[in-house]
């Protein structure tokens, strides 16, 4: 069986020798104690298992290791830079979008790959794009509301 | 030297709760005033709100250690089947399985499709998953059935056994001649409700990583609601003592009563490692959390409810039953309204289906849509204003005020049509109202640790746990409030069976359970920490004194808090706290408004918005106040439009078992949400309000469908088919 040496995660390269069938979310959780990730559904469902590939969002649970190969990925543990928070995690604390917080990892990925194609998204595009992103705990409007808020802090410098 | 004073509370050691006397600071033990409350009640972001979005907060998913092995469960195929034979040796032959044992021994009856059969650990989830596959089970399926109405046949096959009929009375309640309140009615309404049965859903599953300690305890990771109890069954499992076992909790990802005791996944956890020597970790995979780990039972329910002219409510008779599967249902009826006399039945059907567990209010929502319903139609019928009628029959002082507020908010005089269905076009909107009750008060026994140590740092630690609704927050809140001291130099420790006693996280129980507490302690370790101040620096401690902004006077000096803990002794100061009934109440009311929209040509349902009134005494933090209510909303919308479990009848499995089948409200369905935290000056205590918030918002939804369209929609959830069946567009149950 084909194997997998090498994974580009959250800008290093990480020795991994995993078979290429076993999923990326695995491989990252276990393999390389990413667990920011998470398992929710397993079939591409409910969005907590949400990365970037190469700026992407896909969900890990049904992304093969060996497709992933070659790619650059980034979990959410990646999106810290210099100690500072990405606007949108930023934006989540400071709106309280979570309860739970076990969508959050999921959301703040696919938010951050919508905000990185459309600097200034209105509502219906949020909705849009965080459709295939459950949240048991009902945290949908302050999650919607951070998204707003980090374009802001994204597009002015500042928190809006 | 500062007296004290003797208070009743409770304390509970080794599994029970007893009354005792405690001796505290003789200072006034209430919340103070609202303005001199500085953390407590603002709205403050949640301290491991960090942990959350950088994704270093650990559930126990994501638990791993050095040498651990992946636990699966082999689940029945078949909703009853006798077991004639059970194969490990082909698992067991297989590289990598480390365990694999039976949970039921041929000869024995699996009840449910995803009823425990055998499990299996194994070196990966991908060995453990091929390796369950490999065990050799041969069934004898036996007659099942999984539906209510036909398990409540009289030859329906026996779902518990032979000797057990599949029909068992429930509460029944009897007050006052209902006869004659129909006889004498200005107006009766009799027509059948149905609520649907539902998943709770958590996002992160049920399940374990147990890990044997070297001095023969043990250690559990668990998503668990409840730290201490999960650790008192776990010492009860392994059968040693409790202070063996510590269980812990640092983040879980939703519980919403489903997720109490280790169950069947944590005993077989448990047996694996033990059998394997080596650390178990046992999540569920989704299929089996649907059909295994819980579910919201449905509720029937005939109602028959009269009323007098000016909308008093005189009597109601009522026959009802749900199923929870193999486990129980029941709603608590007549729900909120004072009905005069009232005549109650209900039944618990048995089918093939999981066990129900408790859900958010457990039979709450149902009995809601149920009487909500009921009452609603009886307004219309009389025509009265369905507002009015309510706030006529309804004992709630707070509700009564609620109700004032509710209505105004959603524009009750704009939006209500005295004529339901009378709309032009396409498109028809209407408003519609329902009621919550609950407890909210707290349970006694918990005990909070307060420990400040001479470079300044507060610790405070409780065996609660936090669920998501932000309980590490408000307990820095409390302690920083007492001290005058910022937020931040307090540190929270919550999740773990080894901290004082708490109860679990249900009924709404743990704010006002864990609040009182930590206030006691603060007190308790301010009073502790002047004295051991008073006493390091010769000072009369009368004359030591903390002031605002945690600075201290010793004597005629004044200290920063730094240096005052400087002089502490080298152990700093530790305090013990204990809950006292006096700082929570309970006894929350609720209301929910919703406008909302009806396609008169597809059935289609829209809301545009809810607003739900909540009291609960002296809030805390009310940013994770409001987003647990507008989280029960969105759980009730759910409810309202989307969600049911269903199970086909042929082959007795679960159906829609994955999170998109099973329809739970995405971003995309939502309304606007409007949550309004209700505060009287008479509060003098916290209560929870997780539960009260998701009760009456399908009601509302339901009523304000009826007032949109003038069909009334007698069945959970308010998909396309039962609207227009409602309609009489289509044959159906509605129509009949
Ligand atoms: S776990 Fe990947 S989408 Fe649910
Ligand atoms: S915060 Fe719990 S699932 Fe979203």
């Amino acid at each position: 069986m084909a194997r997998i040496t090498e994974l580009d995660v959250n800008g290093s390269r990480e020795k991994i020798d995993v078979d290429a069938e076993r999923t990326l979310l695995s491989v990252l959780r276990d393999d390389l104690d990413l667990t920011g990730a998470k398992y929710g559904c397993g079939e591409a469902r409910c969005g907590a298992c949400v990365v970037l590939m190469d700026g992407r969002p896909v969900p890990a649970c049904v992304t093969s290791a060996g497709s992933a190969a070659g790619a650059k990925i980034t979990t959410v543990e990646g999106l810290e830079q210099d100690g500072q928070l990405h606007p949108l995690q930023e934006a989540f604390l400071e709106v309280g979008a979570m309860q739970c917080g076990y969508c959050t990892p999921g959301m703040i990925m696919a938010g951050v790959a919508l905000l990185r194609d459309n600097p200034d998204p209105d509502e219906a595009e949020i909705v849009r794009t965080l459709e295939g992103n459950l949240c048991r705990c009902g945290a949908y409007p302050r999650i919607v509301a951070a998204v707003r808020r980090a374009a802001g802090m994204l597009r002015g410098g500042g928190a809006a | 030297m500062p007296k004290t004073k003797k208070v009743k509370s409770t304390i509970t050691e080794n599994g029970e709760t007893r009354e005792v006397e405690i001796e505290v600071p003789d200072v006034e033990v209430s919340w103070g005033k609202r303005e001199d409350r500085k953390n407590v009640g603002s709205r403050m972001t949640r301290v491991d709100g960090a942990d959350k979005v950088t994704g270093r907060a650990k559930y126990t998913y994501d638990i791993d250690l050095p040498g651990m092995l992946w636990g699966r469960i082999l689940r029945s195929p078949h909703a009853k089947a006798r077991i004639t034979a059970i194969d490990l040796e082909p698992a067991k032959r297989m590289p990598g399985v480390k365990a694999a044992m039976t949970l039921k021994e041929a000869g024995a009856t699996v009840r449910f499709a995803g009823d425990e059969v055998a499990a299996i650990a194994a070196v990966s989830p991908e060995v453990a998953e091929d390796a369950v596959r490999a065990i050799r089970v041969t069934y004898e399926p036996l007659p099942f059935v999984v539906k209510e109405d036909a398990a409540r046949a009289p030859d329906a096959p026996r779902v518990l056994g032979n000797d057990r009929p599949n029909v068992e009375p429930g509460r029944a309640r009897s007050e006052g001649d209902v006869n004659k309140a129909f006889a004498e009615a200005a107006a009766v309404v009799e027509a059948e409700y149905r609520a649907q049965a539902r998943l709770h859903a958590c996002l992160e599953t049920h399940g374990h990583v147990v890990a044997r300690q070297e001095d023969g305890g043990i250690k559990v990771w668990a998503s668990t609601q409840a730290v201490h109890g999960t650790a008192d069954e776990f010492a009860a499992i392994a059968g040693i003592p409790k202070d063996k076992v510590e269980v812990v909790c640092q983040h879980m990802g939703g519980g919403f009563g489903a997720k109490f005791g280790p169950g069947a996944e944590g005993r077989a956890a448990y047996e694996l490692a033990k059998l394997a020597g080596a650390p178990v970790k046992l999540m569920l995979q989704r299929r089996e959390e649907s059909e295994a780990a819980g579910n919201a039972p449905s509720a029937i329910m005939k109602v028959k409810i009269a009323g007098a002219k000016d909308g008093t409510i005189t009597g109601i008779e009522a026959s009802g039953y749900g199923t929870g599967g193999i486990g129980g249902a029941g709603v608590p009826f007549p729900y909120i309204y004072k009905t005069g006399s009232q005549k109650v039945t209900q039944e618990t059907v048995r089918t093939n289906i999981g066990p129900s567990n408790s859900m958010r209010a457990p039979g709450h929502p149902q009995a809601s849509f149920l009487m909500e319903s009921a009452v609603d139609e009886l307004a219309y019928k009389l025509g009265l204003d369905p507002l009015e009628l309510r706030m006529k029959n309804d004992p709630s002082a707070l509700r009564q005020a609620e109700y004032k507020i509710g209505a105004e908010r959603i524009g009750w005089k704009q939006h209500w049509n005295p004529t339901p269905g009378k709309g032009q076009g396409a498109k028809v909107r209407g408003v519609g109202v329902a009621s919550a009750t609950w407890g909210g008060g707290g349970g006694g026994g918990t005990q909070v640790d307060v420990k400040i140590s001479r470079d300044g740092g507060v610790w405070v630690g409780v065996g609660t746990q936090d669920l998501g609704t932000g309980v590490r927050t408000f307990i820095a809140a409390i302690v920083a409030d007492e001290f005058g001291l910022p937020r931040e130099a307090v540190r929270p420790e919550v999740g773990s069976s080894k901290l004082g006693n708490s109860g679990g996280s249900g009924g709404s129980t743990t704010t006002p359970s864990v609040a009182p507490g930590v206030k006691m302690a603060a007190i308790q370790a301010k009073f502790d920490f002047l004295q051991a101040l008073a006493k390091a620096t010769n000072e009369p401690p009368d004359k030591v004194e903390l002031l605002p902004g945690g600075v201290v006077t010793n004597g005629t000096k004044q200290l920063s808090w730094k240096e005052a803990c400087k002089r502490l002794p080298v152990a700093g100061v530790s305090s013990r706290g204990t809950w006292v009934p006096e700082l929570q109440q309970s006894g929350v009311g609720g209301v929910q408004f919703a406008h909302a929209e009806v396609d008169m040509e597809t059935g289609r349902v829209r809301v545009l918005k809810i607003v739900c009134v909540q009291d609960c005494g002296i809030p805390m933090n009310k940013l994770t106040l409001e987003s647990q209510m507008n989280g029960g909303m969105i759980q009730g919308l759910g409810f309202a439009l989307t969600e049911d479990r269903i199970v086909d009848a042929q082959t007795g499995r679960l159906v829609n078992w994955n999170l998109d089948e099973y329809k739970l409200p995405g971003p995309w369905e939502m309304p606007v949400f409007e949550p309004i935290v209700y505060e009287y000056p008479e509060a003098k205590g916290v209560s929870g309000v997780a539960e009260p918030v998701v009760i009456p918002t399908a009601s509302a939804i339901a009523n304000a469908v009826y007032n949109a369209c003038g069909a009334r929609v007698r069945s959970l959830p308010l998909i396309p088919k039962h609207v227009l069946e409602a309609m009489g567009r289509v044959p159906g149950r509605e129509s009949a």
